[in-house]
């Protein structure tokens, strides 16, 4: 092992030299401020990392990080990073998208890029709005709302990024707030940590489109009421004197008062470790708009076989079997006649 | 049966097409036909022309799919206009192929398909064998069914998996007719099937029974034999144009020792490049069956940003849906390729069918001023070096290029002179080194000088936007340190290349992604002709009617024609004194499978009042109807 220390980095040293240009006010300067201090613990060199992004307010994250990055197409960013990925397992790769540039023009890319599992880092920011182009309803709007292209309401039916995240296989979700700045960070790193394609929910407010959209859960009054942080191997217990828990009535959660003969024991109890995502996805279900406190932290966290990893295993065994490639062979491969 | 006494009759060329259902096995016939007709030392030109269902209904005119093969003792370039000898399994594979089989051709049908259901699902009132229809060709009623299930007889096989072997028997018969070797196919049939016995050894008697049959039927009184062609020495081995493709791809990898990687989604008929290179693990090369073409094409954007040898290859409607992911590879400039074997279109079009029609979606078909190097193979063989060329424009001016091909050369076949990879053109590539500290880079950037050795100007800072002479930028790979920078699709200032939408560096940094473009004719030959450089007609080609082109141009030499040749490999730019040319001769046609793409090119470019020949009927062109129009050109 070489002996020679790293050079220590902090936040400042991730920050690029160019103005960070989102709204004032955005709920973005929070969560790049988190990434940022977050980088220097992962022990990765500012150089042996990647931000991918696709379009939209969110995707100009990678020009206010110091390392390397791409801002590509609409929706691609998990496709672009594939290709990097894949290429060179050696580097840290993070895609940064939105609830349009991920679940609207780029569901199929991220639906694929979930199930390969590399070991990528989506963070999906969500605003339930389109913030660049000024205000339409996004595949997270809520059905009801009205919005510049919706004025007489949406009518269509939200998706929710974590069901669709378990649905393509994910084997780790999680989903934290940008004004829980700590918890945010927590999941920042547990995510970077995670061997296989992680997958982060933000929520996420736009100021200036959809102004307190996550009011219920970022409200010093009620999130205690209206959210509930999940840890490995506790019971699911919420509300400001902790007096409340999740349990589980057949196939269906209910929420139900401690004390009066009913104890924690009888809650259900969180875990991350499930082989089997249908806890994952009951929990990913339970929405503040049917009575439900909302779960944040990590809701799955799995190991299984890495696409990049086993893609240049492929390559290694071919090499092995067959020696490395000979291009004269190649060539002469087959039959061949000479001509004199 | 006795053995008759047999005359033979050497020929200098021959054209045989195999035809049946889909089923039937007629591709597999006319491979083994050409790699027998190859290891025999003639020239060989194919075409297969197959259906875009994997099955249409049995015996219907859908689903008839053929193979021609055109050999020769001289050198060809076509797989021959019109058939000397055709194979026609059932009424439906008669009825469709007919029309090519020249007057006094070879007629081979199989006499047990002409029944009622079969006459009828091709169209026929009656027995086109028996009505005397076919008086004009040399007919053999062959039972090609019931021989073939005799000569498997006590193998066990069912009635269905005899049927299978009829192929064989077909192949056999041709291969005596023509005094072709069994030994290739029989060597390919222990390869293919040796895992089930019985079933090579039907193939291979119903292969030999066919072989025999013609020795000791009376009615086939003539072998014909086709010499050796007159080649340039060396070693050779049949290849077909896609995986040419494939082999230029690892070779230029290799050559500039990149890893290879590639993004593609399945399309007909690209995917056999795929399919090449996914066996070809050993040499690095990493395949990417993407969730989409859109997918392909950013995943291919990302592997050259990691800084790998990048490609994809897809087809028409596939190359529409990387549009936008083809500007961005242009906005960013990174180095990589985008192949597209064309075919019919618009939309879905003509799958299995060849065209020329996507020359402006290569040259022009993304949004805003969005310039890429195309340049186009002409045969089989050439794409191998059409991709080494492709890759060292890319590298050299740090830009995606386009590689046109088509579905006539990419399943058509050719000898290929084997090239040896020590004598291969080397692209070398070189990646800016580490900037610590402000204490430079290993590798300078290639327009560095005494005082600034780097060339990055600003010691402290790397520059990803700062150009070369032939205004290439610098291709930094992550993971070195000291260099990290972002790009994206939003306009750069220059230079820095931060996002920047001032209206000055705008209009510079379009000029300048147009002029490293143009800048590529700097390092590309002038344009040459075969034939006379001024005169009566020009004959202007491109891509895969290379082959018809220069035949036709040829005969029209021979009888004394002042026509000459120029067949384009570089579409954009064009070679510098192609204009000078142009202008060189009173005419200039431009024969093309489009409806005068490259003439529009040609005549907005410089002034020429060119002449289009169009065709677009998803088959290649034939050197007759191209040498009566020149004739009718010249008098």
């Amino acid at each position: 092992m070489s002996t020679a220390a790293l050079p220590v980095l902090t936040a400042a040293d991730f920050a690029s030299d160019q103005d960070v240009r989102w709204c004032p006010g955005c709920g973005d300067y929070s969560i790049l401020a988190q990434m940022k201090k977050v980088m220097p613990t992962l022990g990765v060199p500012r150089e042996k990392v990647v931000f991918v992004s696709g379009i939209g307010c969110s995707s100009r994250f990678p020009y206010y990080m110091n390392t390397y990055g791409i801002h590509s197409i609409h929706g691609r960013a998990p496709a672009v990073a594939t290709g990097i990925k894949t290429c060179r397992p050696d580097l840290q790769v993070w895609v940064i998208t939105g609830d349009g540039d991920g679940l609207s023009i780029g569901g199929n890319h991220l639906m694929h890029a979930i199930r390969r599992n590399m070991d990528l880092n989506i963070v999906l920011f969500n605003n339930r709005i389109y913030g660049l182009t000024k205000g339409q309803y996004s595949p997270t709007s809520p059905l009801g709302q009205r919005t510049k292209s919706t004025p007489m309401g949406v009518i269509d039916n939200p998706l929710h990024p974590l069901s669709i995240a378990i649905g393509a296989e994910a084997t780790f979700v999680a989903r934290s707030i940008d004004t829980h700045i700590q918890h945010l960070g927590m999941v920042l790193k547990r995510a970077a940590e995670h061997e296989g394609t992680a997958f982060i929910e933000v929520y996420q407010n736009c100021n200036v489109f959809n102004d307190g959209a996550w009011d219920y859960a970022t409200d010093r009054a009620m999130k205690a009421e209206t959210t509930i942080e999940l840890e490995h191997g506790k019971p699911l217990i919420f509300g400001k004197n902790k007096d409340k828990g999740i349990r589980l009535n057949g196939m269906e959660p209910e929420i139900v008062e401690l004390g009066k003969g009913i104890t924690e024991d009888d809650l259900l109890f969180h875990d991350e470790k499930c082989a089997e995502p249908s806890l994952a996805y009951l929990l990913s279900r339970m929405r503040y708009e049917d009575g439900f406190p909302e779960p944040i932290g990590v809701f799955r966290s799995v190991q299984a076989p890495l696409y990049d990893k086993l893609m240049n295993e492929q390559i290694e065994l071919a090499i092995q079997q067959k020696g490395p490639g000979d291009l004269d062979k190649l060539f002469n491969a087959g039959d061949t006649w000479v001509v004199e | 049966m006795l053995a008759t006494e047999k005359e033979i009759n050497v020929l200098e060329e021959a054209t045989v097409r195999f035809c049946g259902d889909s089923g039937d096995g007629m591709q597999l016939a006319g491979t083994q036909f050409t790699n027998t007709s190859a290891l025999q030392g003639n020239d060989i030109a194919t075409f297969p022309d197959f259906p875009a269902e994997i099955r249409a209904p049995r015996g219907t005119k859908a689903g008839v799919s053929g193979f021609q093969i055109h050999f020769s003792s001289r050198e060809i370039f076509t797989p021959g206009d019109t058939v000397d000898a055709l194979v026609a399994m059932n009424p439906a594979a008669l009825a469709t192929n007919l029309s090519d089989l020249r007057d006094g051709g070879i007629l081979i049908c199989d006499d047990a398909e002409f029944e009622k259901k079969g006459l009828e699902q091709a169209g026929y009132k009656t027995n086109p064998l028996e009505d005397g229809s076919l008086s004009k060709f040399k007919l053999h009623r062959v039972n090609i069914t019931k021989l073939t299930r005799l000569s498997v007889e006590g193998l066990g096989l069912g009635t269905k998996e005899a049927d299978r072997c009829r192929n064989f028997f077909a192949m056999g018969l041709v291969f005596w007719l023509y005094d072709r070797s069994l030994e290739p196919t029989l060597r390919f049939i222990t390869d293919k099937f040796g895992k089930r016995p019985e079933v090579a050894q039907a193939n291979e008697r119903a292969l030999k029974a066919g072989y025999n049959y013609g020795e000791t039927v009376e009615g086939m009184s003539t072998q014909y034999q086709v010499q050796k062609a007159v080649l340039k020495p060396g070693k050779y081995r049949n290849i077909m144009g896609n995986q040419a493709t494939a082999y230029g791809l690892i070779a230029a990898a290799r050559l500039s020792k990149k890893r290879l990687f590639m993004g593609a989604y399945p399309i007909t008929p690209a995917s056999d490049v795929l399919h090449e290179l996914s066996v070809f693990k050993h040499f690095d090369v990493l395949t990417f069956q993407a969730e989409d073409e859109i997918a392909a094409m950013t995943a291919t954007i990302g592997a050259a940003f990691a800084g790998e040898f990048a490609v994809t290859a897809s087809s028409g409607p596939g190359i529409a849906l990387k549009g936008e992911g083809m500007g961005l590879a242009v906005m960013t400039e990174l180095p990589m390729l985008i192949i597209n074997v064309q075919r019919g279109g618009p939309s879905t079009g003509l799958p299995t069918k060849t065209e020329q029609a996507d020359l402006f979606q290569a040259v022009l078909g993304r949004n805003g001023e969005c310039p890429m190097p195309v340049i186009a193979a002409r045969s089989p063989g050439d794409c191998f070096d059409s991709v080494l060329e492709a890759w060292r424009i890319a590298v050299e001016y740090m830009t995606p290029v386009m590689l046109l091909t088509d579905g006539y050369i990419a399943n058509g076949s050719e000898p290929w002179p084997i090239p040896k990879a020590a004598e291969l053109p080397r692209v070398t590539v070189t990646h800016p080194g580490p900037l610590v500290n402000g204490n430079g880079h290993a590798n300078g950037h290639a327009n560095g000088s005494a005082d600034d050795p780097d060339g990055y100007g600003e010691k402290s800072k790397f520059l990803p936007y700062l150009r070369d002479q032939k205004l290439a930028r610098p291709w930094a790979v992550p993971g070195t340190v000291g260099l990290e920078h972002r790009i994206g699709g939003l306009e750069k200032q220059d230079i820095t290349g931060n996002v920047n939408y001032e209206a000055e560096n705008h209009q510079h940094m379009v000029n300048t992604r147009a002029q490293k473009v143009a800048n590529v004719a700097d390092s590309i030959p002038l344009q040459e002709v075969n034939g006379p450089t001024s005169g009566d007609l020009l004959v202007v080609s491109w891509g895969g009617t290379y082959g018809a082109c220069a035949t036709a141009v040829q005969k029209a030499q021979s009888a004394g024609k002042a026509v000459a040749h120029a067949h384009l490999r570089y579409l954009n730019p064009f070679p510098k004194n192609l204009g000078d040319l142009l202008k060189s001769y009173k005419k200039v046609l431009v024969p093309e499978l489009n409806m005068g793409q490259l003439n529009l090119l040609l005549r907005g470019k410089y002034l020429v009042d060119c002449i289009g020949y169009n065709k677009v009927q998803g088959k290649p062109f034939s050197v007759g109807e191209l040498v009566s129009k020149i004739y009718e050109l010249v008098g």
